[in-house]
């Protein structure tokens, strides 16, 4: 009897030592979420102003504001989106609808789509340099970030675009064929608009993970703090403008600050429209299964 | 054995100036072109010792039959005898089916299916195809007979206009929808959506459904709808409907085929005048099937 007590209070002992683990590591995670958001919150709010957000940097960035390096981070965002866009959305479509799912050929796109997701950004940064900065001579400019970006981004396009096509239902495939609609314009004018929800999402992430770059662009669109005036001029990132303030310039801090808030604030904005995009997309394939499902739990009207 | 020279050209269904629009029930099937009465049978599909494969295995043996103009031909059997097999190779969707082999005849008006010149894209839009889930698209009501009708190059928004109304009045839908045409089809009850594939697969003005278990997948008033519409089709179109509800298949069907597993793949065991395959079945194993014995 004290035995079997002794058990059961050890066994509920550590089954609530396992519950205040969980919890409290929960709790770590969105205390250090909050800790990172305050910090910058606190350190930028000050610093921050229409101002800011307009005016050019003076005195390496001390004061001043980010007017041209918001500038080049569109630039280098459109270059890269520009680039990377066809070609990932390109790839989701003939893994998705041209190549069997076991193919030695889609195998070996995905392996190699797997591993260009693995690999650190500054090996991105350094390949860029290598590549599109010396090799092909366009120098430290924003034309090879935003290619360097590109190589970077295909991974979460392909991936996104691949899975969103994959989730729809064979049925519509048979449905369009048997109305003899060629597999082209159904790709393209049946399968992409159902599969745009999550097109949009893997757009959104990648424009997220796209300025927040840094080692990709530091060798390749380079440091330079003016507006450019080309695709070939070197321009400076929002990240990258960060980085050199809190690492080579002394009291760059509160401009480092503030420029930080900025970017996360549009991160944040973009997560929350990528979010709203997936469940929007999510909800649409239930839809559609119930629909095949034939159940007609949403009010039936014969 | 009847052979037309020429196929019936196809043409987009025209409601217009049609002289039958005000005929019986309100419906607008358009004029007859289907053919003669079941009385006066014309082989339409020709099919000549049929076989299927699906890698190894076989699915379909030896099928030989004929499919008459304007009829319903209900194909009977139990699960997995080949029926959907033998149903999707006469609009060739089984090329879409990785490691699927064919080998015999399957003619339509005398020509080959099969003829390496022949597009498969205009003799898919010549067969309409029903399937047992409906699956209209996720698109509107309006945007999934249009696609279609776009892709084989109607362009005109009035001709597009005209044919949806057409084909909607046809099954019966437009009464119920004409006010929510650009509504997603998705939120159509069961019935509804299966009358809208079945609209969709008219607009295209083909002269052969294929259905494979069309109700199947509906409540016994949608099916009854159905049922009724597809009746109502004998004659203009030359039906090929796969049911495994023979109650159905009696009061529907002009001619009856029973399928059955023979040797590991599935066979042709009898096929004859629905009334014949019920009423006096040659073969035993045929009279165990419709008599509930069997299968």
């Amino acid at each position: 009897m004290t035995e079997m007590g002794s058990t059961k209070s050890v066994r509920s002992h550590r089954d609530c030592f396992a519950q205040l683990a969980i919890y409290c590591a929960a709790l770590l995670v969105c205390a250090a979420f909050a800790w990172i958001l305050s910090d910058i919150a606190r350190g930028g709010m000050a610093h921050l102003s229409l101002d800011f957000i307009i005016d050019s940097p003076r005195e390496a960035g001390r004061a001043g504001g980010i007017g041209p390096i918001l500038i080049s981070s569109a630039l280098v965002l459109a270059i890269a989106l520009i680039a990377a866009l066809p070609l990932g959305w390109t790839t989701a479509a003939v893994l998705a609808e041209y190549v069997s799912a076991d193919s030695a050929f889609g195998g070996a796109i995905r392996y190699s789509l797997q591993v260009l997701a693995a690999v650190p950004s500054i090996v991105f940064g350094l390949f860029g340099n290598a590549f599109f900065s010396i090799y092909l001579g366009m120098g430290f400019s924003i034309l090879s970030g935003g290619l360097t970006l590109a190589c970077m981004l295909l991974p979460i396009l392909v991936s996104t675009a691949e899975s969103g096509l994959r989730a729809i239902p064979d049925a519509y495939r048979l449905s369009a064929a048997a109305l003899g609609m060629s597999r082209t314009s159904t790709l393209f004018r049946l399968l992409l608009p159902i599969a745009a929800p999550s097109l949009a999402a893997g757009l959104l992430l990648g424009i997220g993970r796209a300025i927040a770059e840094t080692a990709a662009l530091l060798f390749t669109s380079g440091y330079v703090d003016r507006t450019p005036g080309s695709l070939l001029d070197s321009g400076r990132t929002l990240a990258v403008h960060i980085f050199d303030l809190s690492m080579n310039v002394p009291g760059g801090d509160a401009a480092a600050y503030a420029s930080a808030l900025v970017l996360i604030t549009a991160l944040l904005l973009i997560n929350m429209i990528a979010m709203r995009l997936a469940a929007g997309w999510r909800r649409r394939k239930i839809m559609s299964q119930n629909s095949n499902g034939y159940s007609d739990t949403d009010a039936p009207r014969v | 054995m009847h052979h037309e020279s020429k196929p019936t050209p196809i043409e987009p269904a025209k409601a217009v100036d049609d002289p039958l629009k005000e005929a019986e029930n309100g419906y607008t099937l358009g004029p007859m072109q289907a053919g003669p009465a079941c009385c006066d049978p014309q082989p339409m599909i020709q099919v000549e010792n049929f076989s299927l494969h699906y890698g190894v295995k076989a699915a379909l043996a030896n099928v030989t039959l004929d499919i008459y103009r304007g009829c319903i031909t209900a194909l009977i059997g139990p699960s997995g005898c080949g029926k959907t097999s033998f149903l999707s190779s006469i609009n060739r969707l089984t090329d879409l089916i990785p490691g699927c082999k064919v080998s015999g005849r399957i003619c339509i008006d005398g020509s080959d299916i099969h003829d390496p010149a022949r597009d498969v894209q205009t003799l898919r839009r010549q067969i309409g195809m029903v399937f047992q889930k409906p699956t209209p698209f996720p698109l509107s009501i309006y945007r999934n007979i249009e696609l279609p009708l776009h892709e084989h190059g109607v362009k005109c928004r009035a001709d597009t206009a005209a044919v949806i109304e057409q084909v909607l009045r046809d099954v019966g839908l437009w009464d119920e929808v004409h006010d929510r045409l650009h509504s997603s089809a998705l939120s159509l009850s069961g019935g509804q959506q299966q009358r809208l594939c079945i609209a969709r697969a008219l607009a295209l003005n083909p002269r052969i459904l294929l259905m494979d278990e069309p109700c199947s997948a509906l409540d016994p008033i949608a099916s009854g709808i159905v049922e009724d519409l597809i009746s109502r089709l004998r004659g203009r179109y030359t039906i090929v409907i796969v049911t495994h509800n023979l109650a159905q298949a009696r009061r529907i069907a002009n001619y009856a085929a029973f399928f059955w597993v023979r040797g590991q793949a599935g066979r042709l065991v009898e096929f004859g005048h629905c009334r014949q395959i019920f009423e006096s079945p040659a073969h035993e194993l045929t009279a165990a099937y419709v008599n509930g014995a069997r299968g």
